[in-house]
């Protein structure tokens, strides 16, 4: 009896310390791609660093599921600068191309018009109604970079929810299977 | 990332270890893949190139039912940028932009005609083309104003990174009366 007790006791503690291991090593991941991501805003100057392309009215230049690094500081918006830039009203963020600039006299107040590269029409039919212009409050960076390709796993993820939840089984699987 | 000692040890299974090894180097190699193509070019040479850009003719210039100015013109256009493009260069995107000022805004910046290029044939050509784009000024500023024409260009490198150019090329007065 006293054995069987004592093997019951050993099995139990340690699969105790591995569990809680294995918590703490997944709380370490997370916080590291935390860190990381904190990182990258600081260090883009903007709220959101990358950004992954979602329509196709900036091809040839950039495809769905390409991905964009952001940046933003005081320096001036030109025009042929590739912006991502915020409606008020609409989620998404939309990342076009800067076809005109005022810039006025004094207060460096500036009127930015964009364009999609496909697109024949300017964006003012995206504005909201009777907004002609974008104002820096409007502009989340200016894209610096980009990746081809790789961010076309979000869009996946994001318009068929399956694939999240099997990324999320797969990624399960490995991490509980580690230490053996 | 793997704790390589566990490997010998034989904590890990064999697969394990081989598997995390290999992610780990290509991804270093991949990073310095990514950085030594990346950069090197601004630094070892700077590439010739000739634009021009000027108007031939002015179309229009007349005041618009909201009461902005509107001039439509006619651009010749040269452009050899054949220098800038290598085998890391994915596209190159050109477009010429005018500039001016005004009583209202300290700078003014429109841009007039651009076009994508993909590759280094297509780098050089001479056309004379209607602008893409009327110029329409916020507001009624036009007459008699000089504009400068520039002539711009975007550097996009297959491995992701861009870089912007340009050069300033002519001028253009615009009449004191509408036509």
């Amino acid at each position: 009896m006293g054995l069987i007790a004592d093997g019951f006791d050993s099995i139990r503690s340690i699969k105790f310390r591995d569990l809680l291991t294995q918590i703490i090593t997944l709380g370490m991941i997370f916080s590291s791609a935390l860190i990381i991501w904190k990182g990258l805003m600081l260090f883009s100057g903007s709220e959101s660093p990358v950004v992954v392309v979602l329509s196709e009215s900036m091809e040839p230049g950039f495809q769905r599921g390409d991905i964009l690094f952001l940046h933003m500081n005081k320096d001036p918006i030109r025009a042929g600068e590739i912006v991502v830039y915020n409606v008020d009203g609409r989620e998404i963020p939309i990342v076009h191309r800067v076809i005109e600039v005022r810039e006025q006299h004094g207060t460096k107040e500036v009127d930015i018009l964009t364009k999609g590269d496909n697109n024949e029409m300017d964006d003012r039919m995206l504005y909201v109604p009777g907004q002609f212009w974008l104002q820096r409050q409007h502009i989340m960076g200016k894209a610096i970079g980009f990746l081809p390709y790789v961010g076309y796993v979000t869009i996946v993820m994001t318009e068929r929810p399956i694939f999240k939840y099997i990324l999320i089984g797969v990624l399960a699987l490995l991490v509980l299977t580690s230490k053996e | 990332m793997i704790d390589h000692r566990l490997c010998f040890t034989m904590t890990y299974s064999n697969l394990h270890c081989r598997l995390g090894t290999l992610v780990n180097l290509t991804s270093i190699l991949f990073i310095l893949l990514f950085v030594t193509v990346s950069f090197p070019d601004a630094i070892i040479r700077s590439p010739s190139v000739d634009v021009h850009a000027e108007v031939s003719k002015l179309n229009r210039f007349r005041k618009r039912l909201n009461g902005n100015d509107e001039v439509s013109l006619n651009l010749n256009i040269s452009v050899d940028l054949s220098s800038v493009f290598n085998w890391k260069t994915k596209q190159l995107f050109v477009f010429v932009t005018a500039e001016y000022k005004t009583l209202q805004n300290s700078f003014n910046q429109v841009i007039l005609w651009d076009r994508t290029i993909h590759d280094r044939d297509s780098a050089k050509f001479e056309i004379y083309a209607k602008n893409k784009y009327l110029l329409i000024d916020q507001g009624c500023h036009l007459l008699g104003k000089e504009i400068q024409l520039v002539v711009n260009w975007y550097v996009m490198h297959k491995t992701g990174w861009m870089s912007r150019h340009n050069k300033s090329m002519s001028y253009f007065e615009l009449p004191q009366v509408y036509i």
